[in-house]
């Protein structure tokens, strides 16, 4: 490493260690040596695996963000929370109706909600978590999916929740039943699906499969681009 | 946020891009495609696979004297990670119908189908479930849906984008599977996008001839990962699961078929044994063995585990000469190199430009043909942006996708790219992107035929891992497609094939064998393999860890 980086330092687990400014809660665990097995995975935002709590230097504040996302500040105290042992419901998706009463029944805690926006405060995505469990107590279950589109599932609404709702889970169960009820059938698609079951471009994609690399060859070089 | 210097050359970009909308909106190709000589011709002269050290022969195996990528061979010429002596594969400790080794979409596709097909599932993985490259996928899924569209125009671009190496019978699966495949994923919850009269929402991607791409948001990968996870949670009492204990090495039995696999469990470091019917593998592919010292898009376990030890259980790979280096990766700021930033960017109408703000090659070509171009402009050109750190890119014209499409549409359409560069304070609706190519995906693996069946009797490949279905250059939205088509198919066949094998004795006698051969090419003992994590520990703090022991990249 270039000696000329300046450097800062961060407290993991209350331990100080020098690490080099602009790392990122990760990259700085690890040039301080620690080889993580847990509390890591796609490293880009995408997993929601690296959820982590801390504070900054002189603030009484927790504040919580990804270990991937994050850019270390000198004196930042951090923990990380690799898991949330939150409740998971079961059920069968071709039995839930895309309503009101499928949440009292399936995630009841939702109807508990104090309204103190302590969900929507700590989430690293910076989605509208109240407002998502507040369009599901009124029903409104395509709102809470659009709303809760950008869920990666790293627990945090949940830990910090007074009343105990599992905000993530119940926002997955909006969504699928947004995508499988609530959004309009495209009928292309059926159309296509159907085609393809009546073996209708059977015969000719066998005859792709057969052809020799200079027919294709040429079939692909002379096909018709269309961008819109 | 940029340096002013950085800012000098973004007011060029800014300066050209009144002329360059005037082109999108014409409606033509805003820069001309390749012709096949052209493509050729800097795919030889630019593209990291084509250059001198990029492979080597591999020396022992299914596919012994063949070209391979250098650091897969590294991986393939090394010793097992375990002592077969030390298992008592008489008492196993799990014994399932149908283990799927890795837990992203491809995995859970074939959990499902397992078992709904009959079958008890173990699914293991080696991070959290659903911690893959499936969830960051972000583009889109291809599927021939739109009425001017069909499945052999599909067929054809992947054909043709795979530089017509790929095996017919997979592209045809792939294709003529697509449509079900949305609809699959629709049925389980998908939220896909639509137009304003209910048709499905469809983008053009590098190398397709028609727009084919199905998205959600610019989350596809974790709209689909995340859905059929659940659906994997909804069924415990079918699908049995295991979180950070990775695969080490397949299990055979005395008749040679794959009967099982050996599990190191990452916190306490125990190994366990799982015997099991039919066994598939899903883990992924290669990105963190930073080939060519690239920087990755991929996860933090994409270490090429299941390739390792498939071919030492006596699979063959197909293509693994081949890398996919994603044109797009991000050069700034320092924090998300090597990340993603998704085609869907060209696909609503970004446009590459040099320093200049000139344009120099058309957005949409094959990903190997586009980052050659990106790599010639930045050497042999010399018209790239260097970073204060020492790289070098070139522009992604980001802000053109809102005069495009109107405002707002980056926030509507790609609000993950949005985020990702807002933390690290750049607007990308205000200002461009510098991206430079970047590791992305493995384009061959373990060959399989249309029933994911491989060489090996007893073990199935889906994914990322097998090797046939994209040729040696795979398309945007082949490979979402290719977890599902092909994930559902191995859980489908596995199963079935479950239902009738009788595993015999269970034995480890091919590591034994193997590590013979390793042994006679004279390879360091020290070198093992899976690598299972990547070791980024700094030297200043190995220097002070006299006494632990590193087996492989694991303390």
């Amino acid at each position: 490493m270039p000696k000329n980086i300046p450097m800062v330092k961060v407290y993991i687990l209350g331990e100080g260690f020098d690490v080099p400014e602009g790392s990122t809660i990760i990259t700085a665990m690890e040039h301080a040596g620690f080889q993580l097995t847990v509390g890591v995975g796609c490293r880009e935002g995408f997993c929601g695996a690296c959820a982590t709590l801390y504070r900054e230097k002189d603030d009484y504040k927790l504040q919580a963000g990804l270990a991937c996302q994050t850019v270390v500040t000198d004196g930042m105290n951090i923990a990380q929370i690799p898991f949330v042992p939150a409740e998971k419901p079961i059920y069968d998706i071709n039995k839930v109706n895309p309503d009101i009463e499928a949440f009292k029944t399936i995630y009841p805690t939702l109807f508990r909600c104090v309204g103190c926006n302590t969900c929507t405060k700590i989430c690293p995505q910076d989605i509208e978590v109240m407002d998502y469990v507040q369009a599901l107590i009124r029903g409104d279950i395509a709102k809470a999916a659009d709303l809760s589109f950008d869920c990666i599932r790293c627990g945090l609404c949940a830990l910090r929740c007074p009343a105990e709702i599992v905000q993530y889970n119940a926002a997955i169960l909006a969504r699928r039943l947004t995508g499988k009820y609530l959004l309009p059938k495209s009928q292309d698609l059926e159309k296509r699906v159907k085609e393809i079951a009546e073996g209708l471009y059977e015969e000719e994609l066998q005859k792709l499969t057969k052809s020799n690399t200079k027919t294709i060859k040429k079939r692909y070089y002379d096909r018709e681009i269309k961008t819109g | 946020m940029y340096p002013e210097y950085m800012r000098k050359s973004i007011r060029n970009v800014e300066k050209t891009r009144h002329e360059r909308l005037k082109l999108a909106r014409s409606g033509k190709a805003i820069f001309p495609m390749m012709s096949a000589e052209e493509r050729q011709g800097v795919l030889d002269k630019f593209h990291p696979d084509y250059k001198k050290d990029a492979r080597k022969k591999v020396r022992i195996g299914p596919n012994k004297g063949e070209n391979i990528t250098t650091k897969v061979v590294d991986q393939l010429e090394a010793y097992s990670r375990i002592k077969p002596e030390y298992f008592d594969l008489k008492h196993p400790d799990y014994e399932t119908d149908v283990l799927v080794i890795g837990a992203g979409s491809a995995g859970f596709s074939a959990s499902l189908l397992a078992s709904e097909n009959g079958a008890d599932v173990l699914l293991v993985t080696k991070l959290r479930i659903g911690d893959s490259n499936s969830m960051m996928a972000q583009g889109g899924i291809q599927a021939a849906v739109c009425p001017d569209d069909n499945p052999m125009l599909h067929y054809l671009d992947v054909i043709g984008g795979g530089h017509f190496d790929n095996k017919p019978d997979l592209v045809k699966a792939l294709v003529s599977e697509a449509p079900d495949a949305i609809h699959w994923l629709q049925d389980l919850g998908v939220m896909f996008d639509r137009n304003e009269d209910n048709t499905m929402l469809t983008k053009p991607g590098g190398g397709t001839c028609r727009p084919r791409m199905h998205s959600a948001r610019d989350y596809t990968g974790a709209a689909i990962c995340r859905t059929i996870r659940d659906e994997v949670l909804n069924r415990p009492d079918k699908i049995k699961i295991l979180e950070h204990q990775p695969a080490v090495e397949l299990i055979k039995d005395d008749k040679g078929n794959v009967a099982g696999a050996v599990l190191y469990h990452l916190e306490n470091r125990n190994y366990y044994t799982v015997k099991a019917k039919a066994t598939v593998i899903a883990t992924g592919g290669f990105g963190r063995l930073h080939i060519k010292g690239y920087e990755t898009t991929n996860h933090y376990g994409a270490t090429a585990d299941g390739l390792v030890i498939a071919y030492r259980a006596g699979a063959n790979l197909l293509y693994m000469d081949s890398v996919q280096y994603h044109p797009t990766g991000a050069v700034y700021p320092p924090q998300i190199l090597g990340f993603l930033c998704t085609e869907k960017l060209r696909g609503l109408g970004a446009q590459p430009v040099n320093k200049n703000g000139e344009l120099f090659v058309y957005p949409l070509e094959p990903r190997d043909i586009e980052a050659s171009a990106f790599i010639r402009e930045c050497t042999e050109r010399d018209l790239g942006i260097k970073t204060p750190g020492g790289q070098v890119g070139i522009w992604l014209d980001s802000p053109i996708i809102e005069k495009l499409n109107g405002p707002g549409t980056i926030k509507k359409d790609l609000p993950a790219m949005l985020r990702q560069f807002k933390r690290f304070d750049v607007d990308i609706t205000q200002d461009p992107i510098l991206v430079f190519p970047t590791l992305h995906y493995q384009n061959g693996g373990i060959e399989i035929n249309d029933h994911c069946e491989t060489k090996v009797t007893g073990l199935f490949v889906a994914g990322e891992a097998s090797g046939g279905v994209h040729g040696r250059n795979r398309l945007m939205g082949n490979s979402q497609l290719d977890l599902i088509v092909f994930g559902r198919r191995a859980g489908m066949y596995a199963a079935q094939y479950a239902k009738k094998v009788k595993t015999g004795v269970l034995t480890l006698s091919h590591i034994t064998e193997y590590d013979k051969e390793v042994e006679k090419i004279g390879v360091d003992k020290k070198h093992i393999s899976p690598m299972v994590l990547p070791d980024y520990t700094p030297a200043s703090v190995k220097e002070r860890q006299y006494t632990t022991e590193y087996q492989g990249t694991l303390r």
